[in-house]
């Protein structure tokens, strides 16, 4: 029994997504644009393309510079996040009947309850004075708060591993540790999808941390050299959405090649 | 086996102690902080008891910062949550090109808060004023986001823009665990549309629903980005969320040890509020 395609939804879910696609069909335009074709029309297509906005933002933002940092924090963050944090949450899912490793696993999941902005103000004092305030310890911060969202994700799933796989490796003796990166690591790797993506755009997209941390102007990430750059040129529209766009686009470049991927990872991972 | 359990204590231990230092030790400066007249930047400082605590609830800046929050947070939940329920609803009915528009519908979560503020700014400022022209509304051609009273519901447009994407991904998911086989049976049961949605859909899409109302809501009592790149908290304070009078406060306003004692104030909110929504709505979930 084929359903036949329903036309009213249809067009009411294409109608639906202009609304997405127009704010991002305008910073394209603007970016592309110049004043004079913008005094015109704010709305049309650009008539020329005014690539000299984007040589101008690239070199105002020092856009590699930030790029790179982005780049390696996100990329470092994401490899410590997935060896440690699955690690950590191996341990505990396998002694949660000692009393240790239990109050472990409620200490770091009550944590998610702690938005950072409680502990900002502290965080930046204790950071500062052990000059941690750089992309180093920007990463361990990631890596560390990480623990709340993933140990309590990691825990869930493998708990449903079932034990004689491991039993079987212990017999053949084989270390604890060597039985975790064989055996269960792989094992692993649907959850490590989900968290490595969710782990890659908060971490890439994040504006607060940097904000309060990050004092070295050369340590600056994407969102935060935007919002810097947005103090000093707020005038010239065409530069600044160059600038947004350039940011903006390294992510959507991913997006659009792994977006069915990123979509039912994030959908797997929901589920559990 | 000791040997194992060494193993377990080594894989453990430095995350939890890094994970003390990093985190709970600053929490416990921060209460601590609460209780003293610390700037920020002085070498010294006083104890003063809970005069901080007691100066919050009197002070309007914070009272003011709260219902912002607080409005914000209540109507951008609701409205996420119904949006993205009916958009998950669209995007799972038969439709053209279905991968496409799940892709477009869920762009806006892999963009940068920040950055999206700063677009959404420009266009409130320089762009819907032309259409409010337009149509003749004196109201609609001006910047909403340089109105006192109606600023809030610009940043209530962008959060929902955005937010809308994650939302819909979950209910989606939800969907897609309901058997088709209740709809096949409501089917010949003549069950019309309307009550096929409240008798199956929703009853089964509960732990979702509890899910995404959950976030949302945090999501909202924590709005920061927004602010930031849309008002900067005006015009006066009346779009001040909670987090940015905490940031510009603390580390600008030389209210180190004040702020201190707010965000105490405001994690026992956030703590309560998640609390009782899992209770309230697990309870509903459980009633089915």
């Amino acid at each position: 029994m084929k359903k036949p395609t329903n036309w009213p939804v249809t067009i009411l879910i294409a109608l639906g997504s202009l609304l997405i696609l127009f704010p991002l069909y305008m910073t394209i335009a603007i970016a592309l644009k110049n004043p004079e074709e913008m005094a015109q029309s704010i709305f049309s297509l650009p008539t020329g393309l005014h690539f000299e906005n984007f040589t101008n933002a690239i070199k105002a933002t020092n856009f590699f510079n930030a790029l790179g940092n982005s780049t390696v924090i996100t990329v470092t963050t994401v490899v410590f996040i997935l060896l440690t944090n699955s690690m950590v949450a191996y341990a505990i899912a396998r002694n949660m009947k000692r009393r240790f490793f239990k109050v472990l696993y409620f200490y770091f999941i009550s944590a998610m309850f702690i938005p950072f902005q409680i502990i900002m103000l502290p965080v930046v004092k204790v950071t500062t004075d052990l000059h941690m305030n750089n992309i180093v310890g920007i990463i361990i911060l990631y890596v560390v708060y990480g623990l709340a969202f993933n140990v309590f994700v990691y825990t869930g799933y493998i708990r449903s591993i079932p034990y004689e796989l491991e039993e079987a490796a212990t017999v053949d003796g084989a270390s604890t540790f060597g039985t975790f990166w064989k055996i269960i690591f792989p094992l692993l790797a649907p959850v490590s999808a989900t968290i490595g993506i969710l782990s890659c755009l908060s971490t890439w997209n994040d504006f607060m941390l940097p904000l309060v941390l990050l004092g070295d102007q050369d340590s600056y990430t994407l969102p935060l050299v935007q919002y810097v750059f947005q103090g000093q040129f707020s005038t010239d529209f065409n530069l600044a959405f160059a600038s947004y766009l350039l940011a903006l686009t390294p992510m959507l470049i991913v997006y659009l090649f792994a977006q069915k991927w990123i979509i039912s990872g994030l959908t797997s991972g929901s589920i559990k | 086996m000791a040997k194992r359990r060494v193993a377990f204590y080594l894989m453990t231990i430095p995350a939890l102690l890094l994970f003390f230092a990093f985190h709970t030790f600053p929490a416990l400066q921060g209460i601590y902080y609460s209780f003293t007249n610390w700037d920020g930047f002085s070498d010294s400082f006083d104890y003063v008891g809970f005069k901080n605590f007691i100066n919050i609830f009197q002070d309007e800046n914070v009272l003011n910062s709260y219902v912002f929050t607080f409005k914000y947070a209540i109507l951008t939940t609701i409205l996420i949550n119904v949006i993205s329920l009916l958009i998950a609803l669209g995007l799972n009915a038969k439709i053209k090109a279905k991968n496409f528009f799940r892709g477009v519908y869920f762009l806006p979560n892999i963009l940068s808060v920040l950055i999206v503020g700063f677009i959404f700014n420009y266009l409130f400022a320089n762009v819907f004023p032309i259409w409010g022209a337009k149509i003749g509304s004196e109201f609609l051609s001006q910047n909403i986001l340089g109105n006192s009273d109606w600023a809030w519901i610009g940043i209530v447009i962008v959060a929902v823009w955005q937010g809308i994407a994650y939302n819909t991904i979950l209910y989606l998911a939800g969907l897609q665990t309901i058997p088709q086989d209740l709809y096949e049976a409501s089917n010949l049961d003549g069950a019309s549309r309307w009550r096929e949605f409240w008798s199956i859909t929703f009853p089964m899409l509960a732990s979702f629903f509890t899910i995404n109302m959950v976030l949302a809501m945090k999501g909202g009592l924590m709005v920061f980005d927004q602010i930031v790149a849309l008002t900067g908290g005006g015009p006066g304070r009346s779009t001040q969320s909670i987090a940015h009078l905490i940031y510009t406060g603390g580390f600008q306003g030389g209210e180190f040890a004040y702020q201190s004692a707010n965000a105490v104030i405001y994690f026992i909110v956030i703590v309560v509020i998640s609390a009782l929504q899992l209770k309230f709505l697990q309870k509903r979930e459980m009633d089915l």
